[in-house]
This record gives C-alpha cells, sequence and structure tokens, in this order.
C-alpha cells in the first residue's frame, strides 16, 4: 500500500469544556448537552449518537439549565439571567428574553410542555407561558429567601417542588404559593457544614420528592405532609445532578466524585407489591464532578467537568444485543476543529477563542517502519490569533496556499491574507466585509486559493473571489424555497466546478461553479452526513454517513458509482460498522485515484477501491506485518481497508503530498492533566 | 433423592394373602381418602393419614366382588362390580350393598376406570369399553367382542390426555402380548404387537405406564429381573394396521431373575420407578425407587413379611400388601440431580434414635461410574455397597453391645480392635454412631464417662460436631478442656455458642486444676518466655514502624509514658499461664466464627475474664509485632488478623464493661494508642501516594514532552 513519512502532531492543545446541564428528548430521541462555555450541542441518539449540531458559546452566557418544550424547542437559561430559545433548523439563538430575576439557575418545562418555569438568584420562582413564536411572563410564585437551584413539577402540574440552600419549598402552582417547606439536615457526616444546597429535586407522581444536596444525601420525601421519608448517603461530596426515568421506576444520581448511582423501585420481596427504592448500581466512569444527567428509556447518560459524555445502556432495557448496548464516551466535537495547507505545510488549529497557526518541520532522513526520524527543523508556533468579542468561533479554514485564512464567530466573519517573507509573516485583514457575511456555518477555499465558499446559517451559500488583498462576490445560492436548514458541510472539487453541501438532514447538493446552478442533488439518506469530499479527476462524491456508511456518486452522471453499488449490495464489514466515532474529514492521494483516505477518533483507512472488499470472515484490521507469508497468500488476503489505529485519539488526518501525512492527535492524559483535580479519595484508612 | 418414610399397617384385620388378598386400592373424590377392596366381599374406605376406616360395605353371601371399586369423581358415589357382570353404585350414606342401585350388564366386566376429569369407564373382558352413563342409560345392550378367542386381558390403564381419556389394554394370547389404545377423542381403537426383541426367553410379569404428550410409555418388568421400555403413540398413523412395537432396555437387573412371586413395578414420575422383589435371588423382598433417569438406586426398604400382588400409588403413598396387611409406605421423589443420584442418603431413620446427619462420602460414591455401558456392573456394585451398608460388619456391632453392658477398660479395648479393622467408605458414620452410643450411656449413667475411648474416636480425625452433637456438651459438662481442645481443633463446625462456652470454661478454670490436665501444649511454650528486651526497643515494635514520641502526644501517651518500666513489663511476660495460653491460643483463636452469632454470646462473659484475654490477645499482638513477617512462632500459630479479629469483637461486646474495670485501663489506653499509631500511618501512606503521584505526573510530563515527530508508517 505504501510508506508514508507521518508528521504526528500533538500540540494541539484543545481541552473540551465541561458539560454542565443534559436534557433528553423522548420524541426525536435527541440529547442537548450544554458547556461550560455555553455551547450546545445536538446529539441524535438513533442516528449512532452522532453531534448533529451545535450552537457556539458565549463568554457571557453560561447555561445553568437545559430543557426541551412541547414540539421540540429547546430553551436554555443561565447565570445572564435570559432565557433564550435555540432555532434548531437555521441553527442560530432564536430569542433572548430576560426573567428580571437575576441569575437563573434552574429551569423546569411543565408536564404538558406549554409552561415555563424558571428559579433566580433572588428567590423568585417565575412562571412564562410557551407561545408558538415566543415565551411569555406570567406570574411570580412566593419568593422564597434564597437561590432557587433546582425546580421538578409534579407529573399532573398543579405543583412543583424547588429546592433552594438548606430547604425545599413546595408551591401549589393554582395559587402560587408554598404549600410545604422542608429543611434539609445540615449535618454532614457529624459535622454541621455551613449549608446545604439542594442541588436537584423530582417531583414523583405519588407525592414523593426526591432531593439531592451538598451533603452528599438523597433523601425521600412525602410532599404531602412535609416530612422526610428516607435517607441515603450515597457520597461525602455533593450529590449535583438527578434524573427520574418517565415510568418512574429507576432514577439516577451523579456524585462530585465522579460516581453516578442508578436506584431502582424493587419489590421488597419477590412477588410483594410492596416496592421500595434502592441503590442497585454505581458506576464510575467519571473522573470529576458529573455536573448533569439524564435518563433515556434504555440508558442512563452522564456528563461533567471531565468534559466527557457518557452513555451507559441499562443492560435490562435492552432488548437486542447489538452495538448500541455498548457503553459510550464521547469526548470530541464530531466535526473539524484543525485545517492544513498543504503547499505550506502548515495547520490552522481552531479554539474557542482563537487561532494557532503551526508550520510543520522537517526531516531528511529516511527510515523503516515505526521509525521515529531526526527532525532537521522542528515545528514552529507562527500565529496566535485572538478573537474580538465573547463569542465562541464557529468555525475556521485556511486556504491550501497558506495566504487566507477566515474564521467566523455568530455575529461576524473575518477574513485574513497572510504575506510570508522567508521567516517573517504579517497578517492583514481583509476589511470591509459585505453585510450578508456575518455569520458562517463552514468556511472552504478552493483547490487553487482563489475562491471563498461560506456556508450561512440562512441556509444560503456564497462564493467570493479573492484577488490579491481584496475579495470580490461572485454569487450566493439561495436556499430552495421552503427550506430553511443550514449546511454545515462543504466540499469542492479539485478542479473548482462543484461544490456539494449538506445539511443536516436532507441529501447533498451539488452545485455547477462554472454555470452557478444547481447540479443535482443526492438522495437524501436516513443517518446525516459526517464527511464530504470531491475525488480529485473523477469528480465523485464520496459521503460518510453517521452509521458508518460510505458512499461514492457521480457528479458527472448523478449517479452512484460502480463500487458504490458494490459494497452496498455486500455491506460493509460488521467491525466497520460497529466503530462508534463517526468519520469526520475524507481526502485522496493525488497519483492514486482508486485510493480513499478517511479517519475517525481512533483509525484512518486507506480504502483501495481496487481490491477485493472484505467479507465478515476476513480479518478487517491486522496490524501486524506480513512476514514471510509467499506473496501469493497476501495477494489472496488483502482487501480494500487497510486500517492503522496507531494514532488516537485522531483529530485530523491528511494527505500532505504523495509520501506525507500529518496526523494530529490529543492524548486523553493531556485533555486531564489540564482539568481542575477532581476529589481525592483515600487509598489508604478509613 | 427420592426416600421411602416410615410405613404404617393400615388394615387391622388381615387379609387373605395371596393375588386375591387384596383386589385394589382407589381413589376417591377426597383427598387422602382411598376404597380398599378386599378380594371377596368388602370394601373400606380408609383415612390414610388417620389410618382409620371411615365406612365399610359387603356384598351378599354367595356374591363376589370381582373387580375393585372405583370413585365416580363426577357424582362422588362408589361403583363396584360383584358377579362379573352386576354393578352397584352407592355412596357414602348407604349401608348396605344390597339396597342400592343395581344394574346387570350383558357382558362380563374386566375393570371399571375412574379418573379426575371424566366418566367412568367400563372395560369388559371382550375388549370392549364403554362409558359409565352410556351403559346405565341401557344395561342391556350388546356388547361387541374385540379380542379374538384364547385373548385375555393382563392389564389395563387409563390416562388423560388434552382433557380427553385415553385407556390401554395389554392381552396375551399364547405368550405374546398386544397393546390396546383406545382413545375417546377421535374413537379409536389401535392395536400394537409387542416385540419382545431379543429376550424372548423371558416373561412379561408386570406392566405399567406412563404418558407423555404424544406417547405412553409401557414399562414391563420381565422374569429376567431387568424393566423394558415401550413407546406406543397415542395416535397412531394408521390405526386400523396391526403395529409392532419394539421394547429396549430400562434398567437392568432390579429384580432377581425368575422371582416368582410378590414381583410388581409401577411409574411414580417421570425419572423415577418403584419396584418390588427380592434383589438377590435368595433375599427377602424389597421395595427399591429407581432412577431412571441415571439408572440409579435411590432408596430402598426390606419387606421381610413377603409381598404380593400388586403395588399401587397414589399422590405420595405407595399401597402393597406386606404380609397379610395393607402397608402405606408413603415416598418422596425430589427432581433428580446428578448429586442425588450418585449416592444414597439415608434421610430418616427410625423416629427412637437420634437422627444422624451423614456427609456423602464423595471419594467412595465417585468410583461408581452411571455411564449406560458399564451400568449392570455399577449397579451390582452398587447394590452390594447398600448391603454393606444396611449390614454394618460384625466388630461393629459387638462393640455397640459391649458399649451397652462393660465396664469402660473393656469398651477400649473393644474400641482398639474396632479401629485396627480396615475403614470402610462410611467409617465416619460408623465413629459418630459409636460416639452416639457412648453418650446415651453417659447420660442414663452418669458416672459412665468414658474419657480415653471418646479421646481416641475424635483422633480418628473422621468426626465432626454434627455428627456427634452430644460429644461437645458432655465435655462441657465434665469441664474436660482437653477433649474440649481436640474437639476445638478437629471439629469444622461447632456452633458460636459453644465456642463461647469453651472459652468462658479455659478462662475460668483455675490455675490449679489446670496444672492437673494434660493439654497439647503445642509452640506456645517458647513464647510465653518473659522477653528481656530494652524498653526503648520494646516502643518501637510497639508503635509499628511509627515513632509517636514525635507526634504532639495526648495526654494519655503521657500517662502511659509515665510509668514506662510497668508498662514494659506488662507487655512482655503472658499475662496467663502456659496452660491456659495453649488452650487460647491453639483452639479458640482457630476455630471458625461468624461475628453475628458469636457477639450476643461474647457478652455473657465476665468482665475480669474479657479483661484477661484481652490482655493475652495483646500479648500475643505484641509478640506477632517483633519480627518483620508478624507473625508468632511455632507450628499452625493464630495470624495476626485473627488476633486483630477476636480483640476487635471482645471489645465491640464488652466495651461498656470494660471501660469501667480499673485493671483493664492500662490495656485500653494502650489499645488505643495503637490505633492511634494506625490512623497516623493511614495518613502517612496518604501522603506517599501523593507524593508518588506528583512524581508519577512528572514521569508522564517527560514521556510527553515529544509533541511533535515525524514518523515512518507503512501500510500493508
Amino acid at each position: 500500500m505504501g510508506e508514508f513519512k507521518v508528521h504526528r502532531v500533538r500540540f494541539f492543545n484543545y481541552v473540551p469544556s465541561g458539560i454542565r446541564c443534559v436534557a433528553y428528548n423522548n420524541q426525536s430521541n435527541r440529547l442537548a448537552v450544554s458547556r461550560t462555555d455555553g455551547t450546545v450541542e445536538i446529539y441524535n441518539l438513533s442516528a449512532n449518537y452522532f453531534q448533529e449540531k451545535f450552537f457556539p458559546g458565549h463568554e457571557s452566557r453560561a447555561t445553568e439549565a437545559l430543557c426541551w418544550a412541547k414540539g421540540q424547542r429547546l430553551f436554555s437559561a443561565g447565570l445572564n439571567g435570559e432565557i433564550i430559545e435555540y432555532d434548531l433548523q437555521a441553527l442560530n439563538i432564536k430569542y433572548a428574553v430576560d426573567a428580571f430575576g437575576g441569575p437563573i439557575w434552574s429551569m423546569a418545562v411543565s408536564p404538558c410542555g406549554s409552561q415555563l418555569l424558571v428559579g433566580c438568584e433572588d428567590g423568585s420562582v417565575k412562571l412564562f407561558q410557551i407561545t408558538p413564536d415566543k415565551i411569555q411572563f406570567e406570574r411570580n410564585f412566593d419568593r422564597q429567601k434564597s437561590r432557587i437551584l433546582s425546580l421538578s413539577w409534579h407529573p399532573s402540574g398543579t405543583h412543583i417542588a424547588a429546592g433552594s440552600i438548606d430547604y425545599i419549598s413546595v408551591f401549589a402552582v393554582k395559587s402560587g404559593s408554598a404549600v410545604h417547606k422542608m429543611l434539609v439536615d445540615r449535618q454532614y457526616m457529624g459535622v454541621s457544614k455551613r449549608k446545604c444546597i439542594i442541588w436537584g429535586v423530582a417531583f414523583l407522581s405519588d407525592g414523593t420528592v426526591i432531593s439531592v444536596d451538598s451533603a452528599g444525601k438523597v433523601q425521600f420525601w412525602d410532599s404531602a405532609t412535609g416530612t422526610l421519608v428516607k435517607n441515603h448517603l450515597i457520597a461525602n461530596a455533593d450529590v449535583q445532578s438527578i434524573a427520574v426515568s418517565d415510568q418512574e421506576d429507576s432514577f439516577v444520581v451523579g456524585t462530585a466524585e465522579g460516581t453516578v448511582f442508578h436506584f431502582q423501585l424493587v419489590s421488597v420481596t419477590s412477588n410483594s407489591s410492596e416496592k421500595q427504592w434502592v441503590r442497585t448500581k454505581p458506576f464510575q466512569h467519571h473522573t470529576h464532578d458529573v455536573r448533569a444527567v439524564a435518563h433515556s428509556p434504555t440508558a442512563l447518560i452522564s456528563g461533567g467537568t471531565d468534559t466527557h459524555l457518557v452513555i451507559r445502556p441499562l443492560m435490562e432495557k435492552v432488548e437486542v444485543k447489538n452495538y448500541d448496548a455498548a457503553l459510550r464516551k464521547i469526548t470530541f466535537p464530531h466535526r473539524r476543529l484543525i485545517s492544513c495547507s498543504k503547499k505550506r505545510h502548515l495547520l490552522l488549529f481552531q479554539f474557542a477563542h482563537h487561532l494557532e497557526l503551526w508550520r510543520l518541520g522537517s526531516t531528511v532522513a529516511t527510515g523503516k517502519n515505526g521509525d521515529t526520524l531526526p527532525l532537521s527543523k522542528d515545528a514552529d508556533h507562527l500565529l496566535h490569533l485572538k478573537t474580538k468579542g465573547p463569542e465562541n468561533i464557529i468555525c475556521s479554514c485556511i486556504s491550501p496556499c497558506g495566504s487566507w485564512i477566515a474564521y467566523s464567530t455568530t455575529s461576524r466573519f473575518f477574513l485574513y491574507r497572510l504575506n510570508y517573507e522567508h521567516d517573517n509573516i504579517s497578517l492583514q485583514r481583509v476589511s470591509k466585509m459585505p453585510a450578508f457575511l456575518r455569520s458562517a456555518l463552514q468556511i472552504l477555499f478552493s483547490e487553487d486559493s482563489t475562491k471563498l465558499f461560506v456556508a450561512s446559517n440562512q441556509g444560503s451559500l456564497h462564493i467570493i473571489r479573492l484577488l490579491e488583498g481584496s475579495f470580490k462576490h461572485l454569487h450566493t445560492f439561495q436556499p430552495q424555497s421552503g427550506t430553511v436548514e443550514s449546511m454545515c458541510l462543504l466540499a469542492v472539487s479539485p478542479d473548482g466546478n462543484w461544490l456539494a453541501a449538506s445539511g443536516t438532514s436532507a441529501g447533498v447538493h451539488v452545485y455547477n461553479i462554472k454555470h452557478l446552478k444547481l447540479h443535482c442533488t443526492v438522495p437524501a439518506y436516513n443517518f446525516p452526513v459526517t464527511a464530504l469530499a470531491i475525488a480529485p479527476n473523477t469528480n465523485n462524491l464520496v459521503i460518510a454517513h453517521s452509521d458508518q456508511q460510505v458512499f461514492e456518486y457521480s457528479i458527472p452522471d448523478k449517479q452512484y458509482t460502480e463500487w458504490s453499488r458494490t459494497i452496498q449490495k455486500q455491506g460493509f464489514h460488521y467491525l466497520w460498522l460497529q466503530r462508534d466515532t463517526p468519520i469526520t474529514h475524507i481526502s485522496f492521494h493525488p497519483k492514486r485515484p482508486m485510493h480513499i483516505l478517511l479517519h475517525d477518533a481512533y483509525m484512518f483507512c486507506i480504502i483501495d477501491k481496487s481490491l477485493p472488499l472484505p467479507n465478515d470472515k476476513t480479518l478487517l484490521y491486522n496490524p501486524l506485518p506480513p512476514t514471510n507469508e509467499s506473496d501469493v497468500i497476501r495477494r489472496r488476503t488483502a482487501h480494500a481497508f487497510k486500517i492503522s489505529k496507531i494514532y488516537k485519539p485522531l483529530l485530523f488526518m491528511d494527505l500532505l503530498d504523495e509520501r506525507t501525512l500529518v496526523a494530529v492527535e490529543r492524548p486523553l492524559d493531556d485533555i486531564i492533566a489540564q482539568l481542575p483535580p477532581p476529589i481525592k479519595k483515600k487509598k489508604f484508612g478509613t | 433423592m427420592a426416600a421411602l418414610e416410615e410405613e404404617f399397617t393400615l388394615s387391622t384385620v388381615p387379609l387373605g394373602a395371596g393375588p386375591n388378598g387384596l383386589l385394589g386400592v382407589e381413589q376417591s373424590d377426597k383427598t387422602d381418602q382411598f376404597l380398599v377392596t378386599h378380594g371377596g366381599r368388602t370394601v373400606i374406605l380408609y383415612k390414610v393419614s388417620d389410618q382409620k376406616p371411615l365406612g365399610s360395605w359387603s356384598v351378599k353371601q354367595g356374591q363376589i366382588i370381582t373387580c375393585p371399586a372405583v370413585c365416580n369423581f363426577q357424582t362422588g358415589e362408589f361403583i363396584v362390580v360383584h358377579d362379573n357382570k352386576v354393578l352397584r353404585i352407592w355412596n357414602t350414606e348407604d349401608v348396605n350393598l344390597d339396597k342400592v342401585f343395581k344394574a346387570t350388564l350383558s357382558a362380563e366386566i374386566y375393570r371399571i376406570h375412574s379418573i379426575q376429569g371424566t366418566e367412568p369407564l367400563v372395560l369388559f373382558k371382550e375388549g370392549a369399553v364403554r362409558g359409565l352413563e352410556a351403559l346405565l342409560a341401557e344395561p342391556q345392550q350388546k356388547i361387541e367382542t374385540v379380542l379374538s378367542d384364547d385373548e385375555v386381558i393382563k392389564w389395563t390403564k387409563v390416562f388423560m390426555v388434552f382433557r380427553h381419556p385415553v385407556l390401554i389394554f395389554i392381552t396375551e394370547k399364547h405368550g405374546n402380548h398386544f397393546a390396546y389404545i383406545q382413545t375417546f377423542s377421535s374413537r379409536t381403537l389401535s392395536k400394537y404387537t409387542l416385540f419382545h426383541g431379543q429376550e424372548e426367553k423371558s416373561v412379561i410379569q408386570n406392566f405399567t405406564a406412563s404418558v407423555d404428550r404424544k406417547f405412553i410409555s409401557l414399562m414391563s418388568l420381565s422374569s429376567d429381573g431387568c424393566v423394558y421400555e415401550t413407546l406406543i403413540p397415542i395416535h397412531p398413523r394408521d390405526p386400523d394396521e396391526n403395529q409392532r412395537v419394539v421394547r429396549s432396555l430400562l434398567l437392568k437387573t432390579v429384580v432377581a431373575g425368575n422371582a416368582r412371586s410378590g414381583v410388581a413395578l409401577t411409574v411414580l414420575d417421570q425419572d423415577h420407578v418403584a419396584a418390588r422383589g427380592p434383589p438377590l435371588p435368595a433375599s427377602k423382598e424389597c421395595l427399591s425407587i429407581w432412577n431412571t433417569k441415571f439408572q440409579t438406586l435411590q432408596t430402598s426398604r426390606e419387606l421381610p413379611q413377603g409381598t404380593s400382588g400388586q403395588l399401587w400409588y397414589f399422590g405420595e403413598n405407595l399401597f402393597m400388601l406386606h404380609g397379610k396387611f395393607l402397608t402405606v409406605i408413603p415416598y418422596k421423589c425430589e427432581v433428580s440431580s446428578l448429586a442425588g443420584a450418585l449416592g444414597k442418603l439415608k434421610h430418616s431413620q427410625d423416629p427412637g434414635t437420634h437422627t444422624v446427619p451423614h456427609f456423602v462420602n464423595w471419594e467412595t460414591s465417585r468410583g461408581y461410574g452411571f455411564g449406560s455401558q458399564n451400568s449392570e456392573q455399577s449397579k451390582r456394585i452398587l447394590r452390594r455397597r447398600k448391603i454393606e451398608v444396611n449390614v454394618p460388619p460384625p466388630a461393629f456391632e459387638q462393640l455397640l453391645s459391649t458399649i451397652k453392658k462393660d465396664s469402660e477398660k473393656d469398651i477400649e479395648v473393644e474400641l482398639c480392635k474396632f479401629l485396627a479393622v480396615k475403614r470402610t467408605p462410611d467409617f465416619h458414620t460408623i465413629v459418630g454412631d459409636i460416639v452416639l452410643e457412648l453418650l446415651g450411656r453417659h447420660t442414663t449413667e452418669p458416672s459412665f464417662y468414658p474419657r480415653n475411648s471418646l479421646m481416641q474416636l475424635i483422633q480418628t480425625h473422621v468426626l465432626s460436631y454434627s455428627l456427634c452433637p452430644g460429644l461437645m456438651e458432655a465435655a462441657l459438662e465434665k469441664t474436660d478442656v482437653q477433649m474440649l481442645q481436640l474437639c476445638l481443633q478437629q471439629f469444622p463446625d461447632i456452633p458460636e455458642s459453644i465456642t463461647c462456652a469453651c472459652l468462658k470454661i479455659f478462662l475460668s478454670i483455675s490455675d490449679d486444676s489446670l496444672q492437673e490436665t494434660e493439654i497439647n501444649m503445642e509452640s506456645v511454650s517458647d513464647c510465653s518466655d518473659p522477653v528481656q528486651e530494652k524498653m526503648d526497643e520494646q516502643t518501637e515494635i510497639l508503635q509499628n514502624g511509627f515513632n509517636a514520641d514525635e507526634q504532639n502526644c495526648d495526654s494519655c501517651d503521657r500517662k502511659l509514658n509515665q510509668k514506662p518500666q510497668d508498662a514494659a513489663e506488662e507487655t512482655t511476660s503472658c499475662p496467663v499461664v502456659p496452660k491456659r495460653a495453649a488452650l487460647l491460643r491453639n483452639a479458640i483463636l482457630h476455630s471458625a466464627y461468624s461475628e453475628m452469632f458469636l457477639l450476643p454470646h461474647l457478652k455473657d462473659i465476665p468482665a475480669q475474664h474479657v479483661t484477661l484475654f484481652l490482655q493475652y490477645l495483646y500479648f500475643l499482638y505484641l509478640k506477632c509485632s517483633e519480627n518483620a513477617t508478624m507473625t508468632l512462632p511455632g507450628l499452625h500459630p493464630p495470624t495476626l488478623n485473627q488476633i486483630m479479629d477476636w480483640i476487635c469483637l471482645l471489645l465491640d461486646a464488652n466495651f461498656t464493661v470494660v471501660v469501667m474495670i480499673p485493671e483493664a485501663k492500662r490495656l485500653l489506653l494502650s489499645l488505643y494508642k495503637f490505633v492511634k499509631s494506625q490512623i497516623c500511618i493511614c495518613s502517612e501512606l496518604n501522603k506517599i501516594e501523593v507524593s508518588f503521584r506528583e512524581l508519577q505526573k512528572l514521569n508522564q510530563e517527560k514521556n510527553n514532552r515529544e509533541l511533535y515527530s515525524i514518523e515512518v508508517l507503512e501500510l500493508f
């Protein structure tokens, strides 16, 4: 297959933000996750847990609560005191409403999904009516002494429970007055702590209120009498989150020690009707605080400061033992944060608030497989470009020639011209960007760096011609009438004639750039597209989907290629389909048209279309080099998928030239090293 | 595991012997009540659990009952046939059979079958079958002839299959057997010729059958003593055709070949059959339950008075004629497991004697395979073994009789003789029996205490507490410390209450009486010598490598240090005399216990004794910490964990008492100090752990310093 020099890059100092809230939507089987930097991500649990949408964060917008309302509308509330609704189609913020109660700590949607309740810093609980296009303040509940940190509706919608500091209040929704006030014991392991913070409450239909607090307790209260029924001390640290299943037969809590406990309602004795809550399973998938948990019908979902999103299926609820029954740990975003200039061997790293430009080193030595070559020149950090303003960077790109850098935040688009003079580099911002170029979801340069393609969040695609130091708007492809879906992925053909763009659900559109018109649309597929690329010469569009299927579509012929049909007929190897991270990048070998390079977080693969496809009996991944096998055996066992798992977690991989690869890794240990230290647990003594 | 329980006799009046003595036993519509039809003139309704008759009915002089009385489950009436053709139907209120309903039929009846869920079925001698209702509607109706001439019905049974009755009867003609299956759901009668296979010579003596979903499994006991099985389909493909069915060997040599009388067989459940007959040509008749799945004998009982006639079973009772009386033997057939099938377990003994739990000796059982190829051989061996078990060696019987009357000396002599004999597989049970016998005499005759014999028996290493329950109690009563020590060392299963009682005695017995007794001093003396060591060395050991002096000591610490010389003396000399130490150390500390059961008993120990024991335990702990391996010298020393557990247990149980005793104060203080030093060590360890982690982190950073490299990769 060939020998490559691999630039193994580990200096991409990317640390994902910690997870603050998770909200599960049963109807669409989607999970909304908000992070501490204000980013909100939408995962489609039906589509192999693919992160299909994201809303960029904002420095002042720390989300403290996230919830789904009727009609799959997503709301968040945060410490800036605003309630925000997200537009899941256009991928922007629909509106923000100030609740006028100071920072908002908690939010809950009524069981019918039409009312929104927020708990504020000033101790007020505010009720909002959700109207079809906005939310409207309705009234305040009785004001409490301290901030409302948690809220839960009774499933009938008549009462709510509100967790505050040192006590839980039960309100009647109709009157808005507190019916009960349940004081929580401050004692913690016999020592009186200053305060006991109620981090979470859950109101069950039988009137039980479950509370979790900073003293490590899970407590069951009778809301009718306001009395404590049961007390579980489960942790030496805070219990920070709780989520109850829809059937109310199990719930999950997350602690600051990183442990997730599963509680189940089980019969006291076999075949007795009397049931009680029992702590059944502890899971330790996190090293840090579990700030948020969710309970889907089949899985426990948890996330926290250690930035992992963990989806732990409940084995008793999983009917088929397929790959969905496996534990998922999602750490990295399912999109590219890195772009590369092949000509100048440059890498552009995208962080939340800055960009870094690095030049790769070089070597003159050669070696055999596995050797580390001595560097004649080390990698250089050329540029550190900080954004202006509080908004996170959505996307960024460096042109193949290395002389242009473009990035976008929610409200501004930036284009820079780079000039290289020997070792000096100068940066010049292209000013006066047109008004329509405000926010981009994806930016792409053409292969010859003369054109810039921008997918805006209104669904339109802009084509801009780049001149020396200036630009010219060529054309805008407007979204097809009726659709407002934004394009998240772009691919341009190396000859510059074709542009492919894909949204989250509809098919891939292919535009003819010469004639500036829509050429064709690849039929929509059930699973979202994770990566796109157009092959040189043949102009075959290669599409990877979140269910790990890969299609090859001939743009000139407007049909799937023969190879694509063959592999669809035969089916992919089962191990290929069982991979749990999506393919995030596809590229091609300039001299070998039969090769497709693609990678996910744990492997990269070169597909050689000239070789036979593997079936389920053949070994898909063979890490060992063939030793003394004869050429005949090697030829017989060779198949189209050449896989390497040396580099992981792999965030980016591309071909710089025929014999050189660049691989960007982000070892998990490096991320952990940058997190705050976890709560220490003693190994010795009691 | 199947088991036969204690038998009892049902009828007080002797029945006529021979096959005509008892015509049949049938269930009545009430549980536990059975109709017993005597050959001749009487039908008696018995309540089996009460062993008493509820009613008795007789036919007139000159008439003779020809078919066992049955109960019509639909109406609760009883039906009997006399003089082959006359039906009588009555219920419990009727007194005289002459005055009850009577119907005379046109043909001779072989048998009336009555079964739960359907009307009674009448099988005529000519092979025709009628429902009772249809028959009573027109008693004189013509009954067709099904069987050919000279064909005689030998045996019959009825089953319910999918809520429809199926009747099977076996006929014989010139030595050939035929099976007829009458189904009532499809009203078909199918005939099968029973093909004997290779065992042409043998004569079929007895039949039994059970029903599966699709097949009737007909078992026959042949004159060669083997059980054969024949599978007959309930719903034949072609009912008109005469079909042949072949029988296959199921169990070999269940009874002795060519046994003439008293041979009977009945299926109990899908895995068990009961067979009756002499197991060996010369022996008395036996009732045995066999497991057909594993082909093993499950249990058997000798019937010394001889039997005859059939074997009936209903529910969990087997009915048969034993001697001249109708005998009921309740039985239990548990679900067979491989473990259960392997050995014969005696579950219950005669109610008069003690129940002795037996351990299955797997070593001896394992030798006998139960594979089909050597099944015959294995069964022979099994049987021989069974006889061995039933008839213990003569030395044993002689020994038992000696125990009953002779003096201790004689018993010792006999015992020596007995123990010299080669050990049999059930040696441990026999030894258990001997001990029980000795103890039995001891209870009746308190002066009789065969100490030497008992010691000798304990030293056979086969006894356990449960094999001889009274032994330790007797020793406790006699405060026989030596025997108790031996028991504690030998028995694996001593209850916590007994352990605690032993502990009490060991602690309370006076030093003088201890001096008199002979105690196994195994490796105690060498560590109980007062150790003459310097004080400064001692403290270091005491603190387990951690120097508490450098710490900011509490007041108690200082107090303890005020009299360092005393403390040193106290900790270095054993607080108990060596013999007591041996008892405590080698017996008590090694015993098995469960904390939950031990704690309540520990509370009963007097405070002084608790203190003494604690002192000794603390002394042992100090001894332990003298060397690097933290072990005590000697053979089988108690481990440090055992010592610590006992200290904790004693303190847990008696803390409130001990804390009030002035003598214990110093001990408690030193224990407290010890715990404190342990905590300090833990915290130091935690500190070290953190330091190590930092080092590790540094190390990792070094490894990950290479943030950029160019490597060569070859893809194949």
